[in-house]
């Protein structure tokens, strides 16, 4: 069954509270990974990473590249999960 | 007529570490203008403080010299009783002949075999390991393997990316039979590559087309470049699983472990590989990173020779070694510190 928007969007609040150690509440859709939610380059890829296993979705590194905001992911993964 | 058996194989170690760090120390503030950075950036992406650099004119192999001398020492041997020399690095200005045959002509012991080995940031891995088997079967008696780099001739200062990341220094260990025949010094290697990923770092162009474009100014000079991101993904997610192929072939768990010295690549790495492993807390891990940078090849050597000065009980304990790096390639082992 495919995954909702806001079922990805929770995963990924979560993820970043972990990773990036910020409030989940500033986890939204139009936020900047790098510039909103402290998630630096390397960081990113354990967002990413978590974001496979949680998903079960194969992310391919060009795709990471162009993942700026928090929409950007969401959107990958449910057109892909 | 056949041709005799070999003898029965015997057991092996890691007899003595010598480490060799060039004196000028290079802190970030000397970097961060060249690339519009800061030292708070570098080290927040890094854990690299300052990283040391060889001086005008100090060449690879008079860094590797200086850490021989040592390790043969510490081995309590000389330079005659080393019968063979890999010398493991990707930063030797020429093709042929080898850094590992000059190394012995500075050493007096023209004899032994010598060649080099290019596995990139695994190599001093893969040199344990075929140190450990030429040992084992008694091609050779003593080895003395060499990770040893002046990626300093190789680092563009203008590259953001990598230009606070790579250095200088060689570390050396002399590999022999166990002194306790029944102690097994060196586990199994687990190596291998994932050469799909061979873009990831590079070091082009080749000289060929260097030379091509050198008359004409097109071609610049074949610093490394790496992939960031894609390198790290690869370096915790799917090195974290050989570390624990090299410890399950060992024979042991992490709890048997005193030390983690992994590639110092980047601190980021190391501390997500040891979560990734789940090692216990009590494990001291090598940061030598932070005040010694990436040295490829000389990574491991050099941590090792520090979490041993500044740890002397881990000394007869036993560490993970992992190596990893361009090609993409890499090599693990748990062995018995000196």
């Amino acid at each position: 069954m495919a995954l909702t928007q806001d079922e990805v969007l929770a995963g990924i609040r979560d993820i970043v509270v972990e990773v990036a150690g910020i409030d989940g509440a500033q986890v939204s859709m139009e936020k900047k990974f790098a510039d909103d939610l402290e998630v630096d380059s390397l960081s990113m890829v354990e967002v990413i990473v978590a974001c496979e296993e949680k998903f079960s979705v194969k992310i391919p590194d060009d795709e990471v590249t162009k993942m700026a905001t928090v929409s950007d992911a969401v959107t990958f993964i449910v057109a892909n999960s | 007529m056949k041709i005799k058996n070999a003898q029965i194989s015997q057991n092996t170690r890691i007899l003595s570490v010598g480490a060799y760090r060039p004196t000028r120390v290079v802190p970030n503030s000397e970097l961060v203008d060249a690339i519009e950075s800061s030292d708070e950036w570098i080290q927040q992406r890094t854990g690299i403080k300052a990283r040391h650099r060889a001086a005008d004119g100090e060449s690879l192999v008079d860094m590797a010299y200086a850490a021989s001398v040592i390790a043969i020492k510490r081995a309590g041997l000389t330079a005659a009783d080393i019968d063979t020399v890999i010398f493991s690095t990707i930063t030797y200005p020429y093709q042929a002949p080898s850094a590992a045959t000059e190394l012995i002509a500075r050493l007096g012991n023209v004899k032994a075999a010598a060649f080099d080995l290019s596995a990139a940031c695994a190599g001093f891995s893969y040199g344990v390991g075929i140190a450990s088997d030429l040992v084992r079967n008694h091609t050779a008696k003593y080895v003395l393997v060499i990770g040893g780099e002046k990626l300093s001739d190789f680092t563009d200062l203008n590259d953001r990316a990598t230009a606070f990341i790579f250095a200088d220094g060689a570390g050396a260990v002399v590999i022999g039979p166990s002194e306790e025949a029944d102690l097994v010094g060196i586990g199994p290697t687990i190596w291998g590559a994932d050469a799909d990923s061979r873009d990831a770092i590079l070091m082009q162009p080749s000289w060929v087309d260097f030379k091509k474009g050198a008359t004409t100014n097109e071609i610049g000079w074949p610093d490394i470049s790496q992939e960031g991101q894609k390198v790290f993904r690869w370096a915790v997610y799917e090195m974290a699983p050989i570390g624990i192929k090299a410890i399950e072939a060992a024979g042991i768990t992490t709890a048997d472990l005193a030390a983690f010295i992994p590639h110092q690549a980047n601190e980021r790495i190391i501390d997500s590989l040891a979560k990734s492993m789940k090692l216990p807390e009590s494990i001291v891990i090598a940061r030598d990173i932070q005040t010694t940078g990436n040295t490829s090849a000389a990574s491991i050597p050099l941590a090792m020779d520090r979490i041993l000065a500044e740890n002397p009980e881990l000394s007869g304990k036993l560490a993970l070694l992992i190596g990893f790096g361009a090609g993409l390639v890499y090599s693990s082992q748990v062995v018995v510190l000196p």
